[in-house]
């Protein structure tokens, strides 16, 4: 850093630098910028692996994502292979199966912003409310630990407990009189087990990032308040609430960038083809149809859809929220 | 401290209550799963099974242990979680610690670079491809490579990098040390929180994710363990293992929750020293905003 600073405030000196009384001031310019890459080559080569991965893995696939406009053959390749325009788009809109997916994606990911998002919030809240340290840190514990588990293992979990033969829920049910119900080959049932199993996973772990929000709130405020006769309630409206929404508004903003993304591994885990017309969601049917069912073309178009989307939501978002509450994540 | 009010002593007595209640929540299962895996398939089919074992067992435990692929998936866990974070964090750190040179000539692009692969995502498929044209497909290097670095974590580091104090790197300049001399021998070490906070989301992630395996790898001796307990859950692997032993005690539904239990017990064993090093990290990344 140091190197760096010294070298816009001093005037150069060393012996490696040009004479300055070389005649070619343009070729000197150019030997200068050339000089600061060689004197700095061993920053340059630190990042230079991370640029190369960024490069190969992120970027060449965008740019590969050109076999959205073609009929993709894996024999031919992205050279060879024949141009057809938009038409994997339109096929989008008229395809059934496509609004089927488009519609189960956005429904459960709606139910998880109007269910998931504001849990962790509650939680935090009541949390902050709790005066026995032993109590909270018990409870902490044992929160935030589904957060570490697989979905393999928190799948497993749905399906043992909602299963209908040996299943705890389906027990209770027949002890209470009633008939079992098979949760996991149900279509109503689908978003709710994955709304609900999402929100036992991470509701918890999601609290911490509040926690600390509410860490740093000046207790003198609460002080204040108490004095001027406000009761909690009305302290947690006027206080807590306020001086929470700048860290709510920018995780609001994030999720909803990223509402047609609803985590593969979850709703795979968990999806069975009874299910499909209520469960199939955009990461899994690209997922069965494209890269198992050979449909390159046509998911990579589903694929572009996705991230233009998610791009317009969370620049939006971000536009309307800057406006309206002057938070913002850029 | 003001006296409480009496509204004040009910809104606590339902707090308790209700906190309570959500750490119960989190628990039950597991309890559920623990004693089905000590249990008998008689008992997991009466529906005998709480919190308890029922006609105590070990051979659930016996018919998933006594499978060899069982022990291969895990070998593959370890090996990609070890290796796959060591080459996680040798990358992450090197860029992050360039990148923390606030006058380093192109940073502002860099940094745009790497933000951009966070809100714009390359498709699935195009990226699929990538790997199979560099010959990955069915090795390891499938799993660790793709997701080398983590741009969320990259920001992490960076903005850690920063906060050692300039002093320090100075002096480690004027003693002769290069920049991989400071970065090896006095940032990294002066970094230990983050890169153990940083290390374990890592870590984490090669051992409980198993996407890059499903798309990436067919040979079944290459399966992670995730991908092979998935096998045993929702496939039929779980039939298959009973052919090997009793039939009496064991049962699919008590081999199914003894091999939940065993995937689940290498996290519980470094649970207490995740905890405290996650909510560190979940924290510097609020402090970033």
């Amino acid at each position: 850093m140091t190197n760096i600073q010294e070298r816009r405030t001093k005037p150069i000196i060393t012996s490696k630098e040009i004479p300055l009384e070389h005649p070619n001031v343009k070729m000197k310019a150019i030997s200068k910028k050339k000089n600061y890459f060689i004197k700095h080559w061993p920053l340059y080569s630190m990042i230079l692996p991370g640029v190369l991965y960024f490069l190969i893995f992120k970027y060449v696939p965008l740019a590969g994502s050109v076999i959205a406009f073609q009929d993709y053959n894996l024999f031919k390749g992205i050279f060879e292979s024949e141009f057809v325009g938009f038409k994997h788009f339109e096929n989008l809109f008229t395809y059934p199966e496509f609004s089927q997916i488009f519609n189960n994606t956005l429904l459960i990911s709606f139910y998880q912003l109007l269910f998931g998002f504001p849990a962790p919030i509650i939680l935090a809240l009541l949390l902050n409310e709790v005066r026995k340290m032993v109590f909270k840190k018990t409870v902490q514990t044992l929160l935030y630990l589904p957060h570490f588990l697989s979905w393999v293992i928190v799948g497993g979990l749905v399906i043992n407990i909602l299963s209908p033969s040996t299943g705890v829920i389906n027990e209770i049910i027949r002890s209470l009189g009633g008939k079992e119900i098979f949760f996991m080959q149900e279509p109503d049932y689908f978003r709710s087990i994955v709304v609900g199993s999402g929100i036992w996973k991470s509701v918890g772990w999601n609290t911490i990032i509040y926690m600390a929000a509410l860490a740093g709130i000046n207790p003198q405020l609460y002080e204040a308040a108490e004095v001027d006769g406000a009761g909690k309630f009305r302290q947690a409206w006027s206080i807590t609430i306020p001086l929470l929404l700048p860290t709510i508004m920018v995780l609001l903003l994030l999720q909803i960038g990223h509402i047609l993304d609803l985590g593969f591994e979850q709703i795979y885990m968990l999806l069975n083809p009874l299910v499909t017309e209520t469960g199939e969601v955009f990461d899994t049917y690209i997922y069965r149809v494209g890269l198992v069912g050979g449909q390159f073309s046509y998911t990579t178009a589903i694929g572009l859809f996705k991230s233009v989307i998610g791009l317009i939501l969370v620049v939006g978002a971000n536009k309307l929220s800057k406006k309206m509450t002057g938070n913002s994540i850029y | 401290m003001i006296k409480e009010s009496k509204s004040r002593r009910i809104f606590n007595r339902f707090n308790y209550l209700f906190l309570s209640l959500m750490g119960l929540i989190m628990l039950l299962p597991f309890l559920h799963v623990l004693a089905g895996s000590f249990s008998s398939g008689n008992a997991i089919m009466q529906g005998k099974v709480t919190i308890f074992p029922v006609e105590f067992t070990l051979l659930n435990f016996q018919a998933v242990l006594s499978d060899i692929a069982i022990w291969k998936s895990f070998g593959v866990s370890v090996f990609v979680t070890v290796f796959g974070t060591i080459i996680n964090l040798l990358l992450t750190s090197l860029m992050a610690y360039g990148l923390s040179k606030p006058n380093l000539k192109g940073r502002p692009f860099l940094i745009l670079f790497v933000l951009f692969t966070m809100i714009f995502q390359a498709p699935l498929i195009p990226s699929y491809l990538i790997v199979k044209e560099l010959g990955m497909l069915n090795s390891l290097w499938s799993i660790m490579i793709p997701n080398a670095i983590s741009a969320f974590n990259l920001i992490i580091m960076i903005s850690f990098f920063q906060r050692v104090p300039k002093d320090l790197l100075e002096s480690a300049r004027i003693d002769g040390c290069g920049e991989y001399r400071t970065w090896w021998s006095v940032v990294l070490p002066l970094s230990m929180p983050a890169m153990t906070t940083v290390g374990l989301f890592y870590a984490v992630g090669h051992w409980n994710g198993y996407f890059n395996s499903l798309m990436f790898i067919r040979d079944p001796n290459l399966f992670p363990l995730q991908v092979k307990l998935r096998k045993l859950l929702v496939e039929s692997d779980a039939e298959a293992m009973m052919q090997s032993v009793e039939l009496t005690l064991s049962s699919i539904e008590g081999i199914k929750m003894a091999s939940i239990m065993l995937a689940t017990i290498p996290i519980l064993l470094i649970y207490p020293f995740i905890q405290k090093h996650f909510t560190q990290g979940a924290m510097l990344g609020s402090i970033k905003e």
